[in-house]
């Protein structure tokens, strides 16, 4: 079953701790390997100064490493340390449409997705990241609470 | 022809100092009579009119410019204007590339530099003094002027400057210098400069100066007369906070809020004449026979050419240099493309929301009617069409939706101000791109001009300095005389980007990410 892939969407904040947990545990059991994906929510049509356009390139490659460092490479050393075997991925745009579309592209036979702001009043009104990947994910979708 | 002049003498309200009244005027008469001791002769050669009409030559210089664009580039502007649509929506737009300055943020935020008191009081000024045809004539100038954006934000992009870190810098002083090198034209340098040291003194002037001084005048119209200097330290307080103190999230607020006031009006402007929808077809029909006979405007055919294209000239930018500096941060492998983008900014700013402008004036009646010849009653003495209460520019622009709506005036001085504080923060950063072109990058440079920016705010709120406001109208008008020239010289350069670009295009070596597969039709003149 090492063909197996599950897909974390990773915040790195605690919820996220405990999803990439429970995910490790998952693959750790059935011998399946993680592809934990983090998303740094980007919109193209979101007005910028003309600063922060000059700046945004470089701002870009910051982001990018420092989400990789902070967030992305410690989890993959925790999966690495627990046995399982994962592979990052860090892109940036709709968070729900991103991690859905990350299950689709490597195959993979669930995602795991943290419950956080599921139950605030502004996620019962424009839909909240795990309730918006499981309408649109084509794969079963566990939030873990 | 003094523009923005004619548009704050008719827009102002006598503006004080907080001092003694003599004093006030002692200093005002010092700095006007120094400056249009010294200046006087060059801005009476910018805005000369032509031997025998009072077309202004430097208003000719803009419309040619876009009609021999126009011409080179096939009509770029109507044949590639679905494929600009297409670009701002991110069709061709590498997913992988996501993070980065999309075409959408690029165009919005040189928008939010032009569109403003053009739209709102230089419209009302144009048909005040046109008429109704003004409309029509505006509308071709700002459909020409969609190819002079082309070219300019094309090149803009070409020729920029990415530095090490990952920011860029670009606009016409580094298409004039690498541009002519590449070309094997002489001279790039020296036009760099000038056109630096122009974009500097419009920057000071119409791009702050006039700007404060109508986001007083309207802050003043609706709260009660108060001394202009409170407005300037309030305005350059909290643009030295933005741009000094880096204090974004006012500028992010700005930058989020014009955009939808401009969304805003034009949504305003619709629900008016769709009240009025019986009226639209007189509307037109006005604007349409008002252009080719006057409807009794003085100055008749010629009167309504004349301030159609003159407003549009100056409500859009197009070939003043300014947008190829906004547009040239965007992340694009493909130069031109940003060039369709650009095309789109005077479509919006003129052809939308000017035309919408004028409807609601036409449409509201505020422009009276002789009831005799059923022409419009010509105000001989003001030298224009007499209004109900006589009022004209942006007064003219508020009465007329105050005729719908009467909520709307008030919502409109906070436009104006947003649309004045909006074009300052955008002009800061253009003088401040010449201020490092010239003495290069560095803090201790930066500081000096975004200082004396600052304190040059209080002085725009505070004093009525018509020679100064003249001497900037004339120095962002040099920058199109530069520019323009430089245009000329540089199109062949941008007539093979997009032969490129369409011959790739077509072939399918550019992918198209969205929307599918189908190639774009009227991209070339051969589709």
């Amino acid at each position: 079953m090492q063909n197996q892939i599950y897909v974390v969407a990773y915040e790195g904040n605690q919820d996220g701790t405990r999803v990439l947990d429970y995910a490790i545990r998952q693959a750790s059991r059935s011998g399946a390997s993680l592809n934990i994906v983090h998303i740094l929510e980007w919109s193209p049509y979101q007005f910028l100064t003309n600063e922060e356009i000059e700046e945004r390139h470089r701002r870009r490659g910051e982001e990018m490493k420092r989400a990789q460092d902070a967030l992305l490479q410690p989890a993959l050393d925790k999966a690495g340390q627990a046995g399982v075997e994962a592979i990052g991925t860090l892109k940036f745009g709709n968070v729900v449409q991103l991690v859905a579309k990350a299950a689709t592209d490597c195959n993979a036979e669930q995602i795991f997705v943290g419950r956080s702001g599921a139950q605030s009043i502004g996620a019962r009104i424009f839909g909240s990241v795990p309730l918006g990947v499981a309408q649109i994910a084509t794969v079963p979708t566990v939030i873990v609470p | 022809m003094r523009p923005l002049s004619q548009m704050a003498a008719a827009c102002i309200a006598p503006l004080t100092f907080a001092g003694p009244a003599a004093a006030q005027s002692s200093l005002d008469e010092t700095i006007n009579t120094i400056f249009a001791d010294y200046t006087g002769w060059y801005v009476s050669i910018i805005f000369a009119d032509l031997p025998g009409t009072n077309f202004s030559w430097i208003a000719l210089w803009l419309v040619v410019g876009a009609i021999v664009f126009t011409i080179y580039f096939g009509f770029i502007q109507f044949k590639g204007f679905m494929h600009s649509i297409r670009l701002v929506k991110g069709d061709y737009s590498d997913p992988d590339d996501a993070g980065e300055v999309s075409h959408f943020q690029a165009l919005a935020t040189a928008l939010s530099g032009t569109v403003g008191l053009g739209n709102i009081a230089g419209v009302a000024v144009a048909v005040g003094i046109g008429g109704p045809g003004a409309t029509f004539w505006m509308v071709v100038a700002g459909l020409f002027g969609m190819a002079t954006k082309f070219t300019e934000c094309t090149l803009g992009v070409k020729y920029r400057n990415e530095y090490d870190d990952g920011t860029v810098s670009g606009g016409p002083m580094y298409y004039m210098t690498k541009g002519f090198r590449e070309r094997g034209l002489p001279g790039g340098r020296a036009f760099a400069m000038v056109f630096c040291v122009f974009t500097i003194l419009t920057a000071v002037g119409a791009g702050n100066m006039f700007q404060a001084n109508q986001a007083h005048a309207q802050l003043s119209g609706v709260l009660g007369g108060y001394p202009g200097w409170i407005t300037g330290v309030i305005l350059a307080v909290i643009v030295f906070a933005v741009i000094v103190g880096g204090l974004k999230s006012i500028a992010r607020v700005t930058e989020k809020v014009v955009p939808f006031m401009g969304i805003f009006y034009v949504l305003v402007s619709l629900v008016i004449l769709l009240r009025n929808y019986d009226e639209i077809l007189w509307a037109f029909g006005q604007i349409f026979e008002g252009a080719f006979t006057g409807l009794g405007v003085a100055g008749g055919f010629t009167g309504a050419l004349i301030q159609g294209f003159r407003r549009a000239a100056f409500s859009n930018e197009a070939g003043v240099g300014s947008a190829a500096i906004a547009h040239s941060a965007v992340r694009t492998k493909e130069p031109v493309t940003e060039g369709y983008v650009a095309l789109l900014e005077p479509f919006i700013d003129t052809v939308v929301i000017c035309t919408m402008t004028a409807l609601v004036i036409v449409i509201t009646g505020v422009l009276q009617l002789d009831p005799e010849t059923g022409l419009y009653a010509w105000n001989a003495e003001a030298g224009r069409i007499a209004t109900e209460g006589g009022v004209q520019g942006v007064e003219l622009t508020s009465a007329a939706y105050a005729e719908a709506f009467s909520w709307f005036p008030p919502l409109l001085a906070v436009s104006v101000v947003l649309f004045a504080f909006s074009t300052m923060l955008s002009w800061s950063y253009y003088g401040m791109k010449a201020v490092t072109y010239m003495f290069g990058e560095g803090k201790v440079q930066e500081l000096v001009y975004k200082t004396i920016f600052c304190l040059f705010i209080i002085i725009g709120s505070a004093a009525s300095l018509q020679p100064v406001i003249d001497f900037s109208d004339a120095m962002l008008f040099s920058m199109a005389i530069v520019n323009i020239i430089a245009l000329y010289l540089l199109m062949p350069i941008v007539r093979g980007e997009l032969d490129s670009y369409v011959k790739r295009l077509r072939s399918g070596e550019i992918k198209k990410y969205k929307g599918g597969d189908k190639v774009q039709p009227g991209v070339t003149p051969g589709e």
